[in-house]
């Protein structure tokens, strides 16, 4: 029986990631995974790919994981836990295992929408049966904030930097969770650590879902987003409030927004504690504001009417 | 009671791997390897297996599958050639680093640019410092036979190494020879039952593979794994000694052919030994003390032994059916050379490279090499060290 | 620690003691020290849920005291906590030099 998911309860659950990692102080990350592994009651193997989790969470002699866990590379944490996942099967129609196990995958952004879409893409079209956690932070962290495909447009990376002539990155950003969803899995979805409920219940919903399942996840980063370290659940929140990372669940093609904004944030809100747009507050830039302003409105207005082509 | 057949090479490997029987196979089709896996999926089809495929979307993916699956805790293969290979390469010593059995045939063939899908060594000596163990093979019969104990070599609990196992593309995967299977229930106890170690499965005892490992630990997991080398050769003759029990067979770390009393003799790998042989009875018939050796286990390589068995040789020819670019020497003789450098008496070396691309090695190379090879040993004298032959001017 | 030699490695670098990271104790990477007042606590949980070093600890679903081992001063808890009243029940203060 599953816990019922009020923190009074979750929290006599033992955490699956101890301390003594050494994520930078008030990284997202960690407490993303945290809250993706209380929300299961099932037994859970997870890989994950290189990248700023896998570097900080396992240092040779150390784990922090307390499940079985691994990491092979980078572009492939999804073809990695097809093959955990398939010698399960296997041994279990061999009648060697019969315990329920969950197989997690983690991959950053850069491991996720770039070098690792076709082993992700792969992953999905063959039917394994895993959940595929993107843990975006939106730029390559491990190797020193470069620009990514999940990074949002005007964002100053180490190599797209705000310049005179560039205004940080130019172009907007992909829309993974889309394209996921596009391969007609079972379930595709985004979530926020602010909104920890409602991430909690997308994991428990996946995990009870048989088949390959999609979820993106944003992961603030102090240091490449250039905020304090005490506001990664602020700036999660933000994104969400803003409809900069919609909180939305495709399953089995229909779509839902689960969490409506009562009222939408300016993004000049989420731009502002962050370093890392500060440039596009400068009158010459402030164009780039604007389309980012109407990256979004576009994509929201895109999504509600799916939602309500969706709608019972 | 052993079975006769007339079978290709992919043929009996594909069968080998039947009766192995795996738990798990993740594979990408290739040319020429790609008729194995086809063979292996009608067995997977038919319920004549019990393994799980994988059909994934590139090699690279073939391998972490197969690096996922085998530290589930089961039994992994695959198969791939040249440009899968290629493609695993960041993947091969991940499997190695991690220490994890995983049996591959590759089925040698050239690599790219310019495309040729016809056999020669370049993928495999690409990736023989991969901590990969190697077993190359002549014949179809070979290679079945070393597929077979490539299992128990790698899953050796003092080994625990990936294993790959050469052979020619279409010389030997697509030509048809008589070939002898074992039983499928002799196979099954010769490689015996899978032993885990630190499965990701076993969920009682939560185990991390792949962690990151700073300098002050690297340079101890390469000596260990330097260390496991040095078992291998000591597993790979037992192996071959079990083996022989039940087909009749012998294998060693390389196979010597009239090389006892030899004066010159010729080193090469794969299918072109078979055709140099035929030109070394002729030759013996002439009176003339040819002989050969012909490595099997090439990662890791039996530098000592190999040593040992050529030292009393006059001259000797490393043919290389792959080169090393950047104006080196075939990477087989590179080894060669390294076996035979502590003797302060050794034979003369010349190195040939032959068969790039699928060009045919005809019984008039080996000729012409064992008459320079005669000249060498008389005059002592050497024109050239390094050549191409089988090429036009 | 003394460091072991090649010969004591597990193969292929596997970690067999689940959770062994505790042994590494983040605390000395704090320069801000959260202070819990618990006269404001509403017992929310909150700050348990959201530190990214599982420095808070809970005991029967109570919130307990940090675990100053781990804690990286981040803040993070002191900025999420509703308190009570307007009153933070974690306030960060200066680690003393
Ligand atoms: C094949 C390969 N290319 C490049 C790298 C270098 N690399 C390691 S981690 C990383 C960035 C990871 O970015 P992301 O996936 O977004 O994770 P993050 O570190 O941001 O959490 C890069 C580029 C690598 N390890 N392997
Ligand atoms: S660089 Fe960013 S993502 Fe990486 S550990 Fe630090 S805060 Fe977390
Ligand atoms: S967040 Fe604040 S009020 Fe809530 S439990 Fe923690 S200390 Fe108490
Ligand atoms: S300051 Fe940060 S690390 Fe310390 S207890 Fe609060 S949230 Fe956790
Ligand atoms: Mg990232």
């Amino acid at each position: 029986m599953a816990r019922p998911l009020s923190l009074k309860e979750i929290s006599k659950k033992e955490v699956l990631i101890s301390s003594g990692h050494r994520m930078c102080a008030g990284c997202g990350a960690p407490t993303v995974i945290k809250m993706v592994l209380l929300a299961s009651d099932y037994p859970i193997i997870a890989a994950t790919a290189t990248g700023c989790l896998e570097v900080s969470t396992c240092i040779s002699d150390y784990t922090a994981w307390k499940i079985p866990w691994i990491h092979s590379a980078f572009e492939n944490a999804a073809a990695t836990i097809s093959g955990v996942e398939t010698m399960y099967r296997s041994l279990k129609k061999q009648g060697v295992i019969s315990k329920e196990i969950k197989f997690v995958a983690f991959g950053g952004d850069g491991g996720t929408y770039d070098i690792g879409l076709q082993s992700l893409s792969g992953a999905v079209e063959r039917g394994h049966d895993m959940l595929y956690i993107c843990y975006d932070n939106q730029a390559y962290m491990n190797t020193g904030i470069q620009r990514s495909s999940a990074t949002p447009r005007g964002a100053d990376t180490t190599t797209m930097p705000a310049g005179s002539v560039v205004p940080g990155k130019t172009e907007p950003r992909k829309n993974l969770t889309r394209i996921m969803a596009a391969h007609d899995l079972p379930y595709a979805a985004q979530a926020s650590p602010s909104h920890w409920m409602d991430l909690m219940k997308k994991v428990r919903k996946a995990f009870d879902i048989k088949g390959p399942k999609f979820m993106n996840i944003l992961s603030p980063c102090n240091r490449g987003w250039r905020s304090r370290t005490d506001e990664a659940i602020m700036l999660s929140r933000l994104a969400v409030e803003t409809c900069h990372w919609p909180l939305y669940e495709v399953e089995y093609g229909v779509t839902k927004i689960t969490f409506k904004p009562k009222e939408k944030k300016p993004i000049v809100d989420f731009l502002k504690p962050q370093g890392r747009f500060k440039h596009l507050f400068k009158p010459e830039n402030e164009w780039m504001i604007k389309k980012l302003q109407e990256d979004i409105d576009r994509e929201w207005e895109r999504l509600q009417k799916e939602a309500s082509l969706s709608a019972p | 009671m052993a079975k006769t057949v007339a079978a290709t090479g992919n043929e009996a490997v594909a069968n080998a791997l039947r009766q192995v029987n795996p738990d798990v196979s993740a594979a990408y089709p290739i040319t020429p390897a790609t008729d194995i896996m086809q063979r292996f999926t009608s067995f997977v089809s038919n319920g004549k297996v019990k393994t799980e495929m994988i059909l994934v979307e590139s090699e690279h993916s073939a391998m972490s599958a197969c690096i996922g699956a085998s530290a589930a805790g089961g039994r992994v293969m695959t198969v791939t050639s040249s440009q899968g290979l290629a493609l695993m390469w960041e993947m091969l010593f991940i499997a190695s680093g991690l220490r994890l059995p995983i049996v591959m045939p590759v089925v040698n063939r050239a690599l790219s640019a310019p495309l040729n899908i016809h056999c020669d060594h370049s993928d495999a000596m690409g990736a023989r410092d991969s901590g990969w163990i190697q077993l190359w093979s002549e014949n179809g019969q070979e290679a079945y036979d070393n597929t077979i104990q490539a299992f128990l070599i790698g899953e050796h609990m003092d080994i625990r190494l990936p294993v790959m196992v050469c052979m020619d593309g279409f010389i030997i995967s697509h030509s048809i020879e008589r070939i002898e299977y074992l039983e499928d229930n002799e196979v099954k106890n010769f490689i015996g039952e899978f032993r885990q170690l630190n499965p990701l499965l076993d969920i009682e005892h939560p185990v991390s593979y792949g962690p990151l490992i700073l300098p002050d630990y690297y340079m101890e997991f390469r000596k260990a794994q330097d260390e496991v080398e040095s078992k291998v050769f000591r597993v790979v003759l037992d192996a071959a000694k079990d083996f022989e029990k039940i087909s009749g067979r012998k294998y060693g770390l390389f196979e010597t052919y009239r090389l006892d009393d030899a004066e010159i003799g010729l080193v090469i790998l794969n299918s072109a030994a078979g055709t140099s042989k035929d030109v070394i009875d002729e030759f013996r018939n002439r009176g003339i003390k040819a002989g050969l050796l012909k490595p099997r286990l090439y990662r890791p390589f039996p530098y000592k032994e190999t040593g040992e068995a050529l030292k009393h040789l006059k001259a000797v020819c490393v043919l290389d059916r792959a080169d090393a670019f950047g104006g080196s020497y075939g990477p087989l003789f590179i080894d060669i050379s390294t076996s035979l450098y502590t003797y302060s008496k050794k034979p003369i070396l010349i190195n040939k490279i032959y068969g790039l691309g699928g060009r045919d090695y005809l019984p008039e190379h080996a000729e012409l090499v064992l008459n320079e090879l005669t000249e060498i040993a008389k005059t002592e004298k050497v024109k050239t060290i390094k050549e191409y032959i089988g090429v036009r001017g | 620690m003394k460091l072991k030699g090649w010969g004591e490695l597990t193969p292929g670098a596997v970690i067999l003691e689940a959770g062994n990271a505790v042994e590494f104790k983040t605390g000395s990477w704090r320069s801000f020290r959260p202070i819990w007042k618990e006269e404001n606590c509403i017992q929310c949980l909150f700050c348990w849920l959201y530190c990214p070093d599982m420095a808070i600890k809970v005991k029967d679903g109570k919130r307990a005291e940090f675990d100053y081992d781990y804690c990286k001063g981040c803040g993070t808890c002191a900025l999420e906590c509703p308190g009570k009243k307007g009153q933070k029940a974690i306030v960060m203060v200066e680690e003393a030099k």
